[in-house]
This record gives structure tokens, C-alpha cells and sequence, in this order.
């Protein structure tokens, strides 16, 4: 069977699983529509929030990252396990005891206030929103490359899955997909790595064969990485070339938004018991902890890969997967020293950014680009970075069934984190905007109405970014993490530890992190491009990591303000011994 | 045990951990990190090995640390309360 007939075949299968599980489990009311019904079993909750949280830039892009930077990747790894720590220890247990629908509500009534509740969904749409379009865009390239169909139709094929079992079947019918999705995913994802694992070292488990000796040979795989490295030019695999600072804010970042993403937060929501929330938070980190300590041997093992199959080698004898990227632009190559053969070293190999395809072809086939050539270097590659995990089987000549895998897997981690990002847009606007806000005499089957008119309205938006794609996608993931943490993580936080944090300390709070974020990453990421170096940043730290200063300054600002403002009311406080008790 | 006792108690514990956590990811993982280098654990540096897998297993093994004492502590304020 070809290698397309077999993806049409697996993709179309898992889709069906999908429309199956939402006819089966479709919402009947609010309360299934929102929190499933609050009667999701810990395991399953966990693995539900693996496939949420593990999105499409896990998936494909976090092993091709971290290909790329070596040690400096680590701050991904980290920043994206270490918040669950926070989530179980600090805020899931209390916010399920609180027990209501959304994140907005906690913060409605913790700070006793419609201004409060408005600040938070006002964040949250923004953050779910920002991710939703990544999203979209891994849909978009999974159909792309291995369906061979135009972006716009595999985005809607995707659009049409979302939209049945998450406006049929709300939170219940998003939790028991998320479920298939996880293991569709992580077999995806486990079954290649342990293929590459097998050719490269001989040891079938990635995590070790990461750290063992190449076949064949006393040379460990790392060692021989480090040395590869060197000699093209880059810095070693296994050491940091960005500043301690800088890995420290961004990994700090990276765990404090993680702890205030509303979509995963919502998901310790939908347990039974307190004690099931503490569980499921260790669960899910379990479930997650098998993709991510597979995706750095992942990254690795391609590397050595990558650079092996094409250097010094003529286009005419690259790999097939070379030129079948190449042809849908994610790869380019121009032979700056004539002499006929691919070299690869550090920097860009040509200005910029992505090539500009001129529609000719060079003396060996190859697309010819019009990008102007940088002198500076001899690096003679373009490549995206997005690839490597989805071109990853072809390069070690895996079997066709495995790509085919790999493009179910990739689509599973890009549909699951889209629905759940979808729910929490479309809860915040039925329940937090209309029921809580605007149309408080609205009831129960008009809600779940406007529940699933929400989340048909944000379905189609978020199509329509997967569709024509906002060129800055990638700088917006920055903002999503970075707000996270400087508005709604601490304010969560406060409003649980401390009793004493009034309305007034906690909005001034967020606004000033939301400010200070957000002016500082306008700035160097879309005001003053050329600025965005080291040299220019306040004390070194990236755009990426300014999200935890963000969240010093809001805890700063929270406190300073609630001992200049009155009390908060009595019921506030026993509402916070409540919530702490068991 | 009383609801005061059992927050402190839980306060207690979670300091605890979340120091662990701190040791692990920015202690041995970031700051430690070059200096731990000059140890190797098989093919990896060790510094190497907590940042892109030591403190992944280390933060699972801390949320169930923390779910097992938190179920200790909640037995105990069970049994206090029969006993009242």
C-alpha cells in the first residue's frame, strides 16, 4: 500500500473514533457542557490533560527545536513539565474545592467584584486565542505535506471534527476524545523514537539510548554530537550558549504560565474529589513525562541524522525527503561555492528568512530562490525547523505505516489542545460575559444555547487563522505564556495563600503585569526588531523570559495596594478557609 | 487535628517540595548545571541529564510525594475528628 493511502486510511480511522465519542457523549447540560458532569475518573483527567496541554508545538515542533539549540532547548523540557508541579501543589486542589465552571468565577468571587472577573476573561481570551491559531497552523501543514491537499480544505476537514465534538458534546465530549487522542499521540511519537533508538545506539528505550554509545562504536552518541557540532561551526550540542539569566526566566516563565493556562486549569475541574485533582495533576504530568523525556533523544538522534544524510552529498543523491520538503518550501538549498554539493553549517544561508522561491530550477533540479546570499558564512541550508519530528521516520527510512502514524499523531495533538482551548473561549463568553454579566436572567437551556453558539463562533475564527495564518504566530506564543504569568498565575495565587489580598491589589496586580508583559515584548518583538539583542534587554532577559518578571512585579504591586485598601468582605474570608479545607 | 493544624500541616509539606523542585530544575538544571558537567552519569553530563531528563522525573515523583502526604494528613484529621 502507498505511504498516502496508508494516511488517508489511519487519519480517517482515528477521525471516526473521534465523531464516534461525540455522538456517544453528548452534553445535556451546563454542567456536562462545562465540567463534564464533574465525574471524570483521575487517570483518564490526566491523560485528558496530556492531550490538552501537549499541543501541536509539542508535538512537532519541540524536538526540531531542540535539535537545533542543543543544551538551550532545555528551558522547553523544564518550563513545560515544572508548572504542574505548581498546578498540583498550589492551585488545583483548592480551585476544584471551590468548585465552580470556570477560571473567571473564581476570580469573580474571590475578589468580590464584575471588574475582576472581566480582567480575567479579558486575558484569557487573548491567551487561548493566541494558541488556538498555532494550533490551526499544524493542522494545516500535517494535510499539507502528507495528504497532498490544499491548507484550506485540511483546515476545515479539521474545523468539522472540532466542531462535533465540541459543540455536541462539550467538556464531556472533548474529555473522552482528548483520551483516544493521547494515545493515538503518544504511539505516534514512541513508536518512531524507539525505530531511531534501535539504529542509532541499539537500545530500544529512547531515554536511555539518548546517553548511550553509537552502534558499533565506544563513542557515546552525545560525545560524537558535541564533536559534529564544533566542526560545523555551532557551538557544542550539550552546553548552553544563551546567558544563565535568561534560561533561568524563561524556563520561570514558561512554569508560571503553565500553571495559569485556563484550559488546562479547567481540567482539574472536572474530577470527582479534591484528593482525585491532586492525583490527576501527577497523572497527567506521568502521561506528559513520556513524550517529554522521549523529545530531547528525539532531537538528538535527528540531528546526527539530519546532518549525516545530506552533508557533502550532491542534490541529484539527496534523500527523497530532502527534495519532497523542498517542494513544499520548508527545505532550500542554493550552492553558494559551485561545487555541486549540500554543505550545511551555522548561520542563515541567506537573508531573509524564509526563501523565496524564483518558479526556475538550478543545474540539478533543485529550486532556485531569489533571497539575496549572506556572505558571511558558508551555511548553504534553509531549513524549517517544524519538520524534523514529521520528516523525522522518512530520514531513517522507517516503514510507510510509521509516517502514516506520525501525521494521525500530529493532527491528535493539534485537534485536542484546539477543542480544549475552544471550550474555555466558550464558556468565558457564555457564562462569565453573558449568564454572569450582561444577561444574568438568561437560564439553564438558553446557556447551554449560547454555550455552543460560542464555541461554533470561536471554531470558525480559529479556522480562519489556520486559513490565512497572522504572520507573527510564532512571536505570540511568547505573550501567551508570558501573560499567563504575570496575570492570571499570581492572582490565583494570592487569592488562595493570602486572605488579606483585596479587589483593588489584585486587579492593579494584573494590570501592571499585563502592561509590563506586554509592553516589553510589543516592543522588542514587533516595534524595534533590530533592538532585540542581549545587549539592549533589561538585565539580559529575552522577551520569552520577561513573563516572570511580569509576575514579580504584579505580586509587588498586588500587595503594596491591598494594605492601602480596606479589608476584603467576611464572606470572602471564609470562602478562603473553605476552599483550603479538604 | 484542627482546620488549623491541618493547613499548617499542609503548608509545611508543600514547602518542602517545592524547595526539591527548586533544587532540581533551576538548582541542578540551570545555575549547578556547568559545574555538575565535570560528573558524567553513562554518555551524558550530568548537569546535561538534569536539565533534559533528571528533573522531569523528579517533578512526577514530587506531585506523588505530595498526594500521598496530603492523603496521610487528611486520614489523620479523619480519625481525630471519630475520636471527638
Amino acid at each position: 500500500m502507498s505511504s498516502q493511502l496508508l494516511t488517508y486510511l489511519f487519519v480517517g480511522l482515528t477521525f471516526s473514533v473521534y465523531i464516534g465519542i461525540a455522538l456517544w457523549s453528548r452534553a445535556s447540560s451546563t454542567n456536562e457542557f462545562y465540567v463534564a458532569g464533574k465525574g471524570v475518573n483521575p487517570v483518564a483527567n490526566g491523560m485528558a490533560t496530556a492531550a490538552d496541554w501537549m499541543s501541536a508545538s509539542s508535538f512537532i515542533s519541540m524536538a526540531g527545536i531542540i535539535s537545533f539549540l542543543g543544551k538551550d532547548g532545555s528551558v522547553y523540557l523544564m518550563g513545560w513539565t515544572g508548572g504542574y508541579v505548581l498546578l498540583a501543589l498550589l492551585l488545583a486542589p483548592y480551585l476544584r474545592k471551590f468548585g465552580q465552571y470556570t477560571v473567571p468565577d473564581f476570580f469573580g468571587t474571590r475578589y468580590y467584584s464584575k471588574t475582576a472577573r472581566l480582567v480575567a476573561v479579558l486575558c484569557l481570551i487573548f491567551i487561548s486565542f493566541t494558541y488556538v491559531a498555532g494550533q490551526m497552523r499544524g493542522v494545516g501543514i500535517v494535510f499539507s505535506r502528507f495528504l497532498e491537499v490544499e491548507i484550506h480544505v485540511g483546515v476545515i476537514i479539521g474545523m468539522v471534527v472540532v466542531f462535533f465534538y465540541a459543540v455536541l458534546g462539550g467538556m464531556k465530549g472533548i474529555t473522552y476524545t482528548q483520551v483516544a487522542q493521547y494515545c493515538v499521540m503518544i504511539f505516534a511519537y514512541l513508536v518512531p523514537a524507539i525505530f531511531i533508538s534501535i539504529l542509532i545506539t541499539g537500545n530500544p528505550i529512547p531515554q536511555l539510548g539518548f546517553g548511550d554509545t553509537l552502534v558499533n562504536s565506544s563513542t557515546y552518541l552525545l560525545d560524537k554530537l558535541d564533536q559534529i557540532s564544533i566542526d560545523l561551526g555551532f557551538s557544542a550540542y550539550t552546553e548552553n550558549s544563551k546567558s544563565n539569566i535568561d534560561i533561568f526566566c524563561i524556563t520561570a516563565a514558561l512554569m508560571f504560565g503553565t500553571g495559569g493556562l485556563p484550559h488546562v486549569i479547567v481540567r482539574f475541574f472536572t474530577v470527582p474529589k479534591v484528593s482525585d485533582a491532586r492525583k490527576s495533576a501527577g497523572y497527567a504530568l506521568v502521561f506528559i513525562a513520556l513524550l517529554y523525556t522521549t523529545a530531547p533523544a528525539v532531537a538528538a538522534f535527528s540531528r546526527v541524522n539530519f546532518i549525516e544524510s545530506i552533508q557533502e552529498k550532491s542534490y541529484f543523491d539527496s534523500p527523497d525527503w530532502f527534495k519532497n520538503w523542498e517542494s513544499i518550501g520548508l527545505i532550500a538549498w542554493k550552492d553558494k561555492n559551485d561545487d555541486g554539493l549540500i554543505n550545511y553549517s551555522v548561520g542563515e544561508a541567506f537573508e531573509g528568512g524564509r526563501p523565496i522561491f524564483s518558479g526556475t530550477n538550478g543545474p540539478q533540479g533543485e529550486r532556485e530562490i531569489n533571497n539575496s546570499i549572506t556572505k558571511d558564512n558558508q551555511n548553504e541550508v534553509y531549513i524549517d525547523r517544524d519538520i524534523i519530528v514529521l520528516a523525522n521516520p522518512e530520514i531513517a527510512k522507517l516503514p510507510a505505516w510509521v509516517m502514516a502514524l506520525v501525521a494521525a499523531g500530529g493532527l491528535a495533538a493539534a485537534l485536542s489542545t484546539a477543542a480544549g482551548l475552544l471550550l474555555v473561549i466558550s464558556s468565558s463568553i457564555s457564562h462569565d460575559l453573558l449568564k454572569k454579566t450582561f444577561m444574568p436572567k438568561i437560564n439553564e437551556r438558553q446557556e447551554l444555547f449560547y454555550a455552543r453558539c460560542s464555541a461554533a463562533f470561536a471554531i470558525l475564527i480559529a479556522g480562519l487563522f489556520g486559513i490565512y495564518p497572522p504572520g507573527f504566530v510564532a512571536q505570540v506564543v511568547a505573550f501567551a505564556f508570558g501573560l499567563a504569568a504575570s496575570t492570571i498565575f499570581p492572582a490565583l495565587l494570592l487569592g488562595i495563600f493570602f486572605k488579606r489580598v483585596t479587589k483593588e491589589g489584585a486587579i492593579a496586580g494584573m494590570l501592571s503585569g499585563l502592561f509590563f508583559t506586554t509592553s516589553y515584548i510589543i516592543y522588542f518583538k514587533f516595534l524595534f526588531k533590530d533592538l532585540n539583542t542581549n545587549a539592549n534587554w533589561l538585565f539580559g532577559i529575552s522577551p520569552e523570559g520577561i513573563g516572570f518578571i511580569g509576575m514579580l512585579i504584579n505580586l509587588i504591586i498586588a500587595l503594596l495596594v491591598t494594605y492601602l485598601t480596606p479589608k476584603p468582605p467576611i464572606e470572602v474570608d471564609q470562602m478562603v478557609d473553605k476552599i483550603r479545607l479538604p | 487535628m484542627t482546620p488549623r493544624d491541618y493547613w499548617k500541616a499542609n503548608l509545611k509539606l508543600l514547602t518542602i517540595l517545592l524547595i526539591i523542585w527548586f533544587v532540581i530544575s533551576f538548582g541542578f538544571g540551570i545555575i549547578l548545571s556547568d559545574f555538575l558537567d565535570q560528573f558524567s552519569l553513562g554518555g551524558f553530563k550530568l548537569g546535561f541529564w538534569f536539565a533534559q531528563q533528571g528533573s522531569i522525573y523528579g517533578f512526577v515523583l514530587l506531585i506523588f510525594a505530595y498526594v500521598i502526604g496530603m492523603s496521610r494528613i487528611e486520614k489523620k484529621v479523619q480519625e481525630n475528628n471519630k475520636d471527638t
